[in-house]
């Protein structure tokens, strides 16, 4: 006879003592461990990478929910890659808090504009962003992108527009930075590579 | 890195210097353990400070923050004044034999050719003599005074055991001991590696610093060996992706450098840039530029890129002046600039002179920040009273700030310090309506495309032709991006040798950028990532650690640029006959017809040592450089003060006041009136990353602002004596550019040194604080750290500048 962790607490409370249940052969410890599941257990694990210094670790994400669109995933829990050869599943002080970064408070959630002499953010929507910025940039690129230098060579390059990358950014985006900002004639590009 | 962080394990000499590998990179630290451990290897720790690394080392030894080259000078004096370098390596595999420019002088501080006016040199003297076929003249014997070996040796006499302790503040004895421990290494049969990090690069003679042990390491004979190279441990975990994808303005993927105003056209662009070989024989790689060039423009404009329009070279911009980030934010200060984008990127934290950035970011029409936390920057007009003084009614700067995702919340691929290109797989979605960088570049970019190809306007035909593959234009997917940075055929390649063999075709993804074309044939967003993703599929996901070589090569895990080779020149770790210098840690070796061994040889395949193709591949002379002058302020590093010195003078020249510091370094009009002196500011201070924070992020995570809840500054217990500061007071530090305060740990890890015949004590500053974050608000280290900078790579002077401290 199976009997789960509630069904106990009623088999007690209606007055058998524990003891005696376990002598007619009741025995409550398969469906504790139910109750008490492993955490980790039905989580899936995902391959990733530390964002933090260049030893670049590698971690394992745990997270609920299967990915499915109505299921969405949380990210549960993280701990060091044991397979990878560098840092053989141990993590720094700074990587074993990456579960707080990624639950930070203070993560962006949606677009936010500062007008100009505001003292305060507001929400926009990413229309809005988008819109709003690129109408910038095309008057900004229209009113002072240089076509030929002085001496009539062709030059094509926009420097009132400043772009600082991110070297936290994968290589994917990165090159699609790069290559998105050189066809609109960007020179002034600089990343943290330097500082 | 030229070599990785697995390496490590393989060294018999470790040195840190110019980094804390124990708390900036503890999991790489390991692996000086595991050569501690498996080979009894010796670490040196020479730092300001007794780190964490320097309290597990075999030795260490204080130095001034910014005398990095007296010390190494010293080093090179010592090895060649001992006769202990590698002497077949050094002969073979470096420029001592050549001979250069007999008009070339080193007098009193100045290399021959300063302009003062223009703050350069004019290297026409820093030459190499050549002969009437082009080629580079050497000199065998190592005799004549014209030769690289006997004019490095006479530059560095002046570094004398004596002179170096008397600037660097190391005790003698101590700096020799170091220089006997390193001489050791000069054996076939050892190896030393080097650890650095922003302790050698932040300085206005930061290039010169590596170039200095990179010197070292060529007289051991320690490059292109296991345990050995010189070994960079980088910033941010992609840093050294988003480095060779090249966001930043000299140049295009790929190191490709980006054509300026003086490349008029796409012939005379190719011309300067494909070098001819400056010995007989040799593989002179960067030969190849035009067809990764062509590749690349052919990645970017597709078939718009043709032969008959120079594959569109007039749609890449050209540069007329500097635009690195010191660059950028004088020209924003100077109101050039209008709009500006920070992504992933803070700084109103991480750029020197907060004041000045703050003022610069003040005077831009439109600012963008895509990040996925709330950054000082993004708030730099909210007044967080002493901790960031503004206005915000007087600041007309319209700011947007967009949310983007974190890293576990991405796919794609992370190149690791040594080279290693790792895949990562998406764990979950971002929170709200965060989105990932490529899709808000795309977003961007495509919104942009819509207006100017319904609108017009200046100049659309790269906008409206750039090409755009992606099954869901609004998604670039990371899997699309990673096959386009590789390469692919757009016709059938052929076999040069054979013009009948197809090796690749049309369509197909590349094996590697030796097959690349300067036709237009292929395409390739970046050369040196060529065959991450062949037709084998995404090398990068590679997940089999094994390492038949117990070397820790592990060359089925991810993909190593270029061509998944472990360690750089590793032609360089067997002798000249092909014979590893070291049966024990061979990387490759010739075997009689070609080049094989636990590594991706680094040497054309079938060069059989006969024919004396020299190791440093990417060198017209194929040979490594002693004496290098592309470098800003001379051919041979030279001790320099920092900007901001406690010194009357540069020891090395006490009559020369104009050799004080860097005569080349960047300075702009104006700055120059923002340094201290040591008459008000007496101390040196010098910056860090403390263990359990990461530059200004996981100020934002919970643990992490337990663990290290609150900013302090560290001082050694002499100088808190003198000034009446106990342990746990509130202090303010200030420079001539501003001011913060933090709490005082006093402590023994300081020592006060004896400089010059004056006593010099150092202040300590983390720079992981600011004013957003869960951390409790404090005051943003770079508040008082100088605008000057590298001349080579324009790095900030962040390691080495002039405080003073009192108590609050």
């Amino acid at each position: 006879m199976q009997v789960t962790r509630r069904q106990f607490f009623k088999i007690c409370s209606a007055g058998l003592g524990g003891s005696s249940i376990a002598m007619l052969g009741y025995s409550p410890t398969a469906a504790l461990a139910e109750v008490r599941e492993f955490k980790l257990a039905r989580a899936t694990e995902t391959r990733n990478m530390c964002p933090y210094c260049s030893v670049s670790c590698g971690v394992l994400a745990y997270s609920i929910g299967d990915k499915s669109k109505n299921a969405k995933a949380k990210i549960i829990h993280i701990e060091g890659d044991p397979d990878n050869p560098v840092n053989r599943g141990t993590l720094c002080p700074k990587g074993a808090g990456l579960l707080d970064m990624i639950n930070s408070p203070n993560r962006l959630k949606f677009p936010e504009v500062r007008e100009a002499g505001s003292n305060e953010w507001k929400r926009i929507s990413w229309d809005e962003a988008i819109t709003r910025i690129t109408k910038h940039m095309k008057a900004d690129r229209d009113a002072n992108f240089v076509e030929k230098n002085a001496e009539g060579t062709t030059v094509n390059r926009w420097n009132t527009f400043g772009f600082l990358a991110s070297s936290a950014s994968s290589n994917e985006p990165g090159y699609l930075t790069v290559k998105t900002l050189r066809a609109l004639g960007v020179v002034a590009l600089d990343t943290q590579a330097r500082i | 890195m030229t070599n990785h962080w697995v390496d490590i394990k393989n060294a018999d000499l470790v040195v840190i210097m110019g980094g804390n590998a124990a708390e900036a990179h503890p999991c790489g630290f390991k692996w000086v353990v595991e050569a501690k451990k498996g080979r009894k290897a010796r670490l040196i720790v020479v730092d300001p400070r007794f780190t964490r690394s320097a309290s597990v080392s075999d030795f260490y030894a204080p130095i001034r923050p910014g005398s990095d080259i007296a010390f190494l000078g010293g080093v090179i004096n010592y090895l060649l004044t001992n006769d202990k370098i590698h002497h077949d390596y050094v002969k073979n595999y470096t420029n001592a034999t050549f001979l250069i420019d007999e008009g070339f002088k080193f007098d009193d501080g100045f290399f021959s050719g300063y302009n003062a006016e223009k703050r350069s040199y004019d290297k026409a003297t820093w030459q190499y003599q050549k002969d009437k076929d082009g080629y580079a003249m050497v000199d065998e014997t190592l005799q004549s005074p014209h030769c690289v070996f006997q004019l490095m040796k006479k530059h560095y006499s002046r570094y004398s055991p004596e002179l170096v302790s008397k600037v660097t503040g190391t005790p003698k004895e101590d700096f020799l001991k170091i220089c006997g421990m390193i001489a050791e290494t000069s054996v076939p049969g050892k190896t030393m590696t080097i650890l650095y990090a922003l302790g050698w690069t932040e300085h206005t003679v930061g290039s010169q610093n590596i170039r200095t042990m990179a010197m070292i390491q060529l007289l051991l004979g320690n490059m292109g060996r296991a345990g050995g190279g010189v070994n960079a441990l980088r910033g941010h975990s992609n840093v050294q992706g988003i480095t060779d994808m090249c966001l930043y303005s000299e140049v295009l993927p790929g190191y490709l450098s980006a054509p300026t105003d003086g490349d008029k056209t796409f012939d005379e662009y190719l011309a300067k840039r494909t070098p001819k070989a400056l010995r007989p024989n040799q593989m002179n790689f960067p030969q190849n530029f035009p067809k990764w060039i062509t590749s690349l423009c052919k990645a970017w404009y597709g078939s718009a890129a043709t032969k008959e329009n120079g594959f569109c070279y007039d749609w890449l911009p050209k540069k007329d002046a500097a635009y690195d980030a010191m660059a950028i934010f004088e020209r924003m200060h100077q109101g050039k600039m209008q709009g500006f984008v920070c992504q992933g990127f803070n700084p109103l934290a991480s750029m020197a002179n907060k004041r000045k950035i703050g003022d610069a970011l003040a005077k831009l029409k439109y600012l963008v920040i895509i990040d996925p936390l709330s950054t000082e920057t993004s708030e730099f007009w909210k007044n967080y009273g002493e901790f960031n003084q503004t206005d915000p009614a007087q600041i007309q700067t319209e700011v947007f700030r967009l949310p983007c995702t974190l890293v576990a919340e991405d796919s794609g691929s992370y190149t690791n310090s040594g080279r290693v290109a790792q895949w990562h797989w998406k764990a979950a979605d971002g929170p709200g309506d965060s989105k990932g960088d490529a899709e808000i570049m795309a977003a961007l970019f495509l919104r942009l495309k819509e207006m100017y190809a319904k609108d017009g306007g200046k100049f659309p035909d790269a906008i409206l032709n750039l090409a755009w593959p992606h099954r869901i234009p609004a998604k670039p997917a990371p899997e699309e991006l990673l096959m386009e940075i590789s390469g692919k055929a757009l016709a059938d390649v052929y076999d040069p040798k054979d013009k009948t063999k197809v090796i690749a075709k049309a369509g197909e993804q590349l094996a590697g950028f030796a097959q690349l074309r300067d036709d237009g044939s292929t395409s390739c967003g970046n050369w040196i990532y060529g065959g991450c993703w062949s037709q084998a599929g995404n090398l990068t996901a590679r997940r089999d650690a094994a390492d038949p070589s117990g070397l820790g090569q592990t060359l089925n895990w991810g993909f190593a640029w270029p061509a998944n080779r472990r360690i750089l020149y590793n032609r360089a770790g067997a002798d000249p006959s092909g014979k590893p210098w070291d049966a024990k840690r061979a990387g490759i070796r010739w075997t009689g017809t070609a080049w094989a061994g636990n590594d991706v040889p680094d040497m054309r395949p079938d060069a059989a040592p006969e024919e004396k193709v020299m190791p440093f591949i990417m060198t017209p002379e194929g040979v490594a450089r002693l004496f290098a002058p592309l470098m800003a302020e001379g051919p041979f590093p030279e001790h320099y003060e920092p900007y901001e010195t406690p010194l009357d003078n540069n020891p090395f020249h006490p009559k020369n006041p104009k050799a004080t510091s860097n005569p080349t370094a960047r300075v702009f009009k104006g700055d120059m009136d923002s340094f201290g002196t040591a008459k008000d500011f007496p101390y040196v201070a010098t910056t860090y990353r403390l263990v359990e924070h990461f530059h200004f992020w996981t100020k934002h995570a919970h643990i992490n602002a337990v663990l290290q809840p609150e900013h302090f500054v560290e001082i050694g217990e002499e100088l808190a004596k003198e000034k009446g500061i106990q342990a746990g007071d509130k202090v303010k530090v200030r420079s001539n550019r501003g001011y913060i305060k933090a709490v005082a740990v006093v402590t023994k890890r300081i020592r006060t040194l004896d400089v010059d015949g004056k006593k010099v004590h150092t202040v300590g500053l983390p720079l992981n604080s600011g004013f957003t974050g869960v951390t409790k608000p404090g005051f943003i280290t770079n508040t008082l750290t100088p605008f000057v900078g590298d001349p080579n790579c324009q790095t900030p002077e962040y390691k080495a500048f002039l405080v003073n401290i009192e108590k609050v």
